[in-house]
């Protein structure tokens, strides 16, 4: 078989894997929807939560960009696993005791206030949406690439997927699809990975690869040739940054606290049993992830030396095919600057913007650039996505990998998106509906307006990925940063602080969420040309500024609670009580 | 996180054995991540380490697998501490 039979066959086995277990999941009542009665295992929870939290972004785009940040790529290896370590000690095994379905309902009951829940229902979604559109491009995405399918159809068969077992199974469906989604998605990342460790340090573990020589013979470390190789480009090193520690320090901080305030993340702990169940599912949650998470800084530097050797100095006429075939999709531009018909790659963009193509083709075959060329004796265009999409071809792998990681790609990207949904469509029918605007409506019909809710969610989320706004790369500091400025600071202090007050954290998380997205707007769409680090606060670019916001936040909500009267007595037994394990329910409607 | 110094109920003991040790887990967590693979990695990458500059070891690999072992540590020595204190969820396992 082809490629793309092969393709075909792993994509189309996998959704009716996915279809086949929301049917047999499917949600009858609003404890199954929203949290799935609490009665998932904790290792399966946390597989879910893995599939849920690792993104199109995580499996297509990571490696990548390690590949072209080298070192500050640690950034999001430490920023995206340390938040983790926050969510299992600091808020996951109190809001499982506490025991309602969604994360407004505890700033809501926390804070005696139906004004601090819509707050966070506003911060929830404006964080999810955000981060869905994202999810349903990279759909698109594999399907373009990998299906030769148009990417609107791509996208369009994406949802319809999605709301079949989202709608129907909710919390419950969603969550054994994902565990089944974290089983494909992980081994199409390894499969890859192992056989390019191989192929360049006949080691099969990537992760001691990467420190392990390579195998031409040369006797190098591959860190050692890629670092040699780099700087005789004229580039800096691999394994130092051209981040000031300050930046990389906000960002990384930032990312750990966003991560652990993330609503879709939360909310997977309110599906386990017991609280000793919370803290341990978070730990097996974070192992799945670190699978990916430590193979992902050696498939970029692998790729990284694989790409400079295929590529440089190369003639067109006789570079690899995968080349020639990523352009022709418009991930890999070339201009010949300096006449001479091989391709050449140094620092700096090979010209102004995104690559244009003229629709015509150069002397060499190539397709011609209208772009103006830059200054740079660059003349490569590369999309960082390609370093694990091509990277099977680029390392010459059978087709069946290469149909793997289309598959791996789709799981991921629908894992998540079906996570955001849901927290999107629970918010609406719980925490607006039932909880503010049409109290005491019945089960079934609070069930009903979930469905609704994601449905409509779905189609959204579908448009977005359709028509993404231009800035849909620039708005993920937007989901990070505001879940670190204003949902991570209220739960916080709820658990830990009897002292902080409703006013104190109505105040607090619109001064976090205000200041950060002031900030980001400002230096993203507002003046993007002064966004370099002589303009930027303390040097901290918009990327880590969230750290920022969630410390004015803290600060913010402390001074305020000094100056508003006490938490009321029931409140304070509240906290109490979330506070112990013993006494742990089954998720339900406090009344 | 103000507690009263007494009367010193079961409870309070609980959450400050509770607060002690994720203390101590989260300096930890804090060392190995902000400390070993950002503010030392520069001073660390002189040292070698199985093919690896010690810095870049702990900012792209050594600080996950400490997250990972933090998680279960936390997790194992909570079991713990909720059993001494009779606040255990232990025989709660399908409630109601």
């Amino acid at each position: 078989m082809d490629v793309q039979a092969l393709t075909y066959l792993f994509v189309i086995g996998s959704f009716a894997l996915y279809i086949g277990i929301a049917v047999w999941s499917r949600a009858a009542s609003t404890g199954e929807f929203y949290v799935a009665e609490g009665g998932v295992h904790p290792v399966a929870n946390g597989m879910a939560t893995a599939a849920d939290w690792m993104s199109a972004a995580s499996f297509i785009s990571m490696a990548g960009i390690i590949a072209f940040m080298g070192y500050d790529g640690a950034v999001y290896l430490m920023g995206w696993t340390g938040g983790y370590v926050l969510l299992a000690l600091l808020l996951a095994p109190y809001l499982r005791k506490f025991g309602e379905f969604t994360v407004p309902d505890f700033i809501g009951a926390r804070y005696y206030s139906n004004a601090a829940r819509v707050v966070a229902v506003v911060c929830l979604i404006v964080v999810s949406f955000t981060y869905v559109a994202g999810q349903m491009r990279g759909v698109g995405i594999v399907f373009s690439h990998f299906l030769n399918v148009d990417i609107i159809w791509g996208v369009v068969i994406g949802m319809a997927v999605v709301f079949f077992y989202a709608v129907l199974g909710g919390m419950k469906g969603i969550t054994y699809t994902q565990v089944a989604q974290y089983c494909v998605l992980i081994f199409a990342y390894l499969v890859p990975a192992i056989f390019i460790s191989l192929l360049i340090t006949d080691i099969p573990i990537p992760q001691i690869g990467l420190g392990a020589a390579v195998n031409d013979g040369s006797g190098l470390m591959v860190l050692e040739k890629l670092d040699r190789t780099l700087v005789d480009l004229g580039f800096g090193a691999y394994t130092d940054g051209s981040k000031a520690m300050i930046d990389v320090f906000a960002i990384t901080l930032a990312l750990m606290i966003g991560t652990a305030g993330l609503p879709h993340v939360i909310v997977r702990f309110f599906t386990v049993p017991k609280v000793s169940d919370a803290r341990r599912s978070a730990g097996y949650a974070l192992l799945f992830i670190a699978l990916l998470y430590t193979t992902a800084p050696a498939v970029g530097a692998f790729a990284r030396l694989n790409f400079i050797d295929t590529v440089q100095d190369a003639p067109y006429a006789e570079v690899d095919e995968w080349f020639k075939r990523w352009e022709d999709i418009g991930l890999v531009g070339w201009q010949d600057k300096n006449a001479d018909g091989a391709i050449q790659y140094a620092p700096g963009v090979p010209f102004d913007g995104p690559p244009v193509f003229t629709g015509e083709r150069g002397e060499q075959g190539q397709r011609t650039l209208a772009n103006l060329p830059s200054a740079s004796a660059n003349e490569v265009y590369v999309d960082r996505d390609i370093m694990v999409l091509a990277n099977p071809e680029i390392a010459a792998l059978p087709g069946w990998v290469i149909a793997l990681v289309a598959a791996g790609g789709l799981a991921a990207a629908l894992s998540t998106a079906a996570g955001l949904l849901l927290v999107i469509s629970t918010s609406v029918s719980h925490d607006l509906m039932k909880k503010t605007l049409a109290r005491g409506i019945s089960d079934r019909q609070e069930l009903r307006y979930a469905r609704i809710a994601a449905a409509t969610a779905i189609v959204i989320a579908g448009y977005l990925g359709i028509n993404p706004p231009a800035f849909v790369a620039q708005v993920v500091a937007f989901a990070f940063g505001l879940a670190a400025a204003s949902l991570f600071p209220a739960i916080l202090l709820g658990i830990f602080s009897q002292r902080a007050t409703k006013e104190g954290a109505i105040a607090g998380m619109l001064v976090g969420l205000m200041f950060t997205f002031a900030y980001i707007a400002y230096f993203k769409f507002v003046e993007p040309g002064r966004n370099n680090a002589d303009h930027w606060w303390f040097g901290i670019s918009p990327e880590g500024i969230g750290a920022l916001g969630a410390a004015l936040n803290f600060a913010t909500a402390l001074i305020v609670s000094r100056l508003t009267p006490a938490v009321p007595a029931p409140v304070k037994a509240l906290i109490a009580s979330i506070r112990v394990p013993a006494g742990v329910e089954r998720p339900h409607d406090h009344p | 996180m103000s507690q009263q110094p007494s009367p010193d109920t079961n409870h309070q003991r609980y959450w400050r054995a509770n607060l002690k040790l994720m203390g101590l887990l989260l300096a930890i967590w804090f060392i190995v991540s902000f400390g070993f693979g950002i503010l030392l990695a520069k001073p660390l990458n002189r040292i070698e380490f199985f093919g690896f500059k010690f810095g870049f070891w702990w900012a792209q690999q050594g600080s996950i697998y400490v997250f990972v072992a933090l998680i279960f540590i936390y997790a194992a020595a909570m079991r713990r501490i909720d059993r001494k204190h009779g606040v255990s969820d232990d025989d709660q396992s399908e409630p109601s």
